[in-house]
């Protein structure tokens, strides 16, 4: 009974949308890249470049919104050189983006040692505090749920909401997942794929790097190497979980960390008869699961991981 | 392709050469050499699979400063090694003439022993989760954070300082190393406060301070009023939520002045130090090293009480004081308890 009274409390969502916030950035960032036809797996890469960049940017003294800033223009920079590699060039998307998680978590520990060569804990700053929403704070659950959050928790969620007006209602998001699905019908209509699928991929990761920036400036307030721990990964399965759309990938996003913060809360109950293992594979396996049902009538753009080759039939 | 691989190793095999007419050298001059050598810092090599920001090879990484400074050895390291490359990194660093090499094989048992057999010269002492094996690699010896003492005496604190009688304990993984202390600290507190109910979860990894913060997060909602803090993140939430922390390995009060109680810290100097001894006086052996870190090798100790001075029971402060006697001089162990801990 214990078990199910959790669900039913306040700090259970509260945990829950705190762990989500980090992924719904990512899953949008991804979510953007893989419309326009490219997969990028430099995902858990650029969000441990973003939360350095981040956080390292607030340590130096600037304030956490420039922070977040430059955490965009690193993960940015990430993916231009994602898309070079890509789009004009046409190499193997898998291949690329490894190397990007590769190049971007190593050169980020780089950086951090060069930076920080003699510390026994890493520095800490001061992360974004919980802000109220006057009035919709005290709705029961809900309110302290979803609005009694930290300011970059409320830019997740007005992430999803700019991220499919623009992709449905705009000519550029028309243009945006015209590319991922057939390209050459886009390149007749004098619109360059080169640049669309460049400005997808750049946008995307600085999502994912303003995700990674999430954990380094609001979850907690300091950076550790490593400390991504795989949610990239998360993401992309999140992409397929929603379908490619915004709106289910966010419930995918919310669905995962519920998991997770269900977990957490079940660990502390079992008086040791259950693995503590059953429990931390739980948020993935219940996601399998969904993912199964949810994701198998799912309809992918037809041009995802082809390159593009201008005047190649 | 043969070419690369014939000139990747040429170098090395240069090395090896070179070693060997070292070797034969002294071995011509005897004695009076290795005793004329004695004086000279000893070339000691880190290979570490966590940054050195990680609490438990911090301790190792200060011991080793301490000597370096002193300069009783010339100290070298690579850090965040995977294991996958450790043995590399190993033979590296023998090939470059270092005389001691410390580490951590807890994921790369067999490798690193193997590596001890291939350099017999040289003095392996590894963190490790078995014991050494004189007759496999006499080289070969093996250390951990046996400091389960103090975990005990931050234990005793800690049932004092808990209100609720509820403790919650985040973890990395369940290995001998976290148990042992684990299970000290809640022998400790159950010493004091008999029906003390434990939370204790491990979040799978080493370094997701976000994950920690969430756990010690879920276990204050759940009633905890006192958290063992054996991984970064923990202590935040305790802080937070203005509940109180129990520190491991490391002196986090500093960060926390009204959170962490008291810590119980590991002090490698003993044990690095008696490795230096061996290896100067040339009679390095396969030895369990585990015992320097116990509390009457003047390996752990409970950190000083510092901003919570006055504010803990003086009944217990006294009990801890006895204990800390009782323990020094051999009169009370603390068990050595492996088992992976659960809630209560």
């Amino acid at each position: 009974m214990e078990a199910l009274e959790i669900l039913f409390t306040a700090s259970f969502w509260v945990a829950a949308i705190r762990i989500a916030s980090p992924l719904i950035f990512a899953t949008m960032g991804e979510l953007i890249c893989e419309r326009a036809g490219v997969l990028n797996l430099g995902i858990e890469g650029i969000m441990t470049a973003g939360a350095f960049a981040g956080w390292f940017t607030v340590y130096l003294g600037g304030d956490l919104w420039t922070g977040v800033l430059v955490a965009a223009l690193v993960g940015m920079t990430l993916g231009l050189l994602h898309s070079v590699l890509t789009v004009p060039l046409g190499l193997s998307q898998h291949v690329v983006g490894i190397g990007i998680t590769m190049l971007a978590t190593s050169l980020t520990y780089y950086f951090y040692r060069l930076a920080l060569p003699e510390v026994t804990s890493p520095p800490k700053i001061v992360p974004f505090e919980p802000w109220a929403v006057p009035g919709l704070s005290k709705l029961p659950i809900v309110g302290e749920a979803l609005f009694n959050q930290t300011p970059l928790t409320y830019m997740a969620f007005a992430t999803v909401i700019v991220v499919a007006w623009a992709l449905y209602r705009t000519p550029l998001g028309l243009a945006v997942r015209a590319v991922g699905e057939n390209p050459s019908a886009v390149e007749a209509q004098g619109i360059s794929v080169t640049i669309i699928r460049t400005g997808a991929v750049m946008a995307g990761s600085a999502l994912m790097a303003i995700g990674g920036a999430f954990l380094t400036m609001s979850a907690f307030n300091s950076f550790f190497f490593n400390m991504i721990n795989g949610r990239g990964w998360v993401c992309i399965a999140l992409v397929v979980f929603g379908s490619w759309r915004p709106g289910k990938a966010l419930i995918g996003a919310i669905l995962f960390a519920a998991f997770d913060a269900y977990q957490i809360r079940l660990q502390q109950l079992s008086g040791g008869i259950v693995p503590y293992q059953i429990f931390l594979m739980l948020p993935y396996a219940l996601s399998i699961l969904a993912l199964i049902v949810v994701a198998r009538r799912a309809t992918y753009p037809k041009a995802l991981m082809v390159p593009y080759q201008k005047g190649e039939r | 392709m043969t070419r690369t691989i014939l000139s990747q190793f040429s170098p090395s095999r240069r090395t090896v050469l070179k070693g060997m007419g070292a070797g034969a050298t002294l071995a011509v001059t005897g004695g009076l050499a290795t005793r004329a050598f004695a004086a000279d810092p000893i070339k000691v090599a880190a290979v570490y699979t966590v940054p050195v920001e990680q609490q438990w090879v911090s301790r190792i990484h200060k011991a080793a400063n301490a000597a370096k400074e002193r300069g009783d050895i010339e100290y070298v390291f690579t850090e965040n090694t995977a294991n996958t490359d450790y043995e590399r990194v190993m033979r590296e660093y023998c090939e470059a003439g270092h005389k001691l090499i410390l580490g951590e094989v807890f994921g790369v048992e067999d490798a690193a022993r193997a590596v001890a057999k291939d350099y017999p010269d040289v003095a392996f002492l590894m963190g490790s989760s078995f014991k050494p094996d004189a007759a496999a690699a006499p080289n070969f010896s093996t250390f951990d954070n046996f400091i389960q003492d103090a975990s005990y005496l931050s234990g005793l604190i800690a049932g004092a300082m808990t209100k609720s009688k509820n403790i919650g304990m985040v973890g990395g993984y369940p290995i001998p190393e976290v148990n042992r202390l684990m299970n000290a600290f809640m022998a400790g507190v159950k010493e004091v406060a008999p029906d003390t109910k434990f939370q204790v979860a491990f979040i799978g990894s080493w370094f997701d301070p976000p994950k920690a913060k969430e756990t010690a997060f879920a276990q204050i909602d759940a009633g905890a009023d006192l958290l063992y803090a054996e991984r970064f993140g923990v202590s935040d939430a305790a802080k937070e939520r203005k509940v109180l922390a129990v520190g491991n390995v490391i002196d986090t009060q500093g960060d926390y002045p009204e959170t962490v109680v008291a810590s119980a810290l590991w002090h490698f100097e003993p044990t690095l130090d008696h490795a230096i001894e061996q290896v100067k006086a040339g009679t390095f052996k396969a030895e369990d090293y585990g015992v320097y870190s116990f509390m009457k090798s003047g390996g752990c100790s409970l950190a000083p009480l510092g901003a919570f001075e006055g504010k803990v029971p003086a009944d217990v402060v006294s009990k801890v004081a006895e204990k800390e006697k009782a323990i020094k001089d051999g009169s009370f162990t603390v068990e050595i308890n492996d088992a992976e801990p659960k809630s209560s």
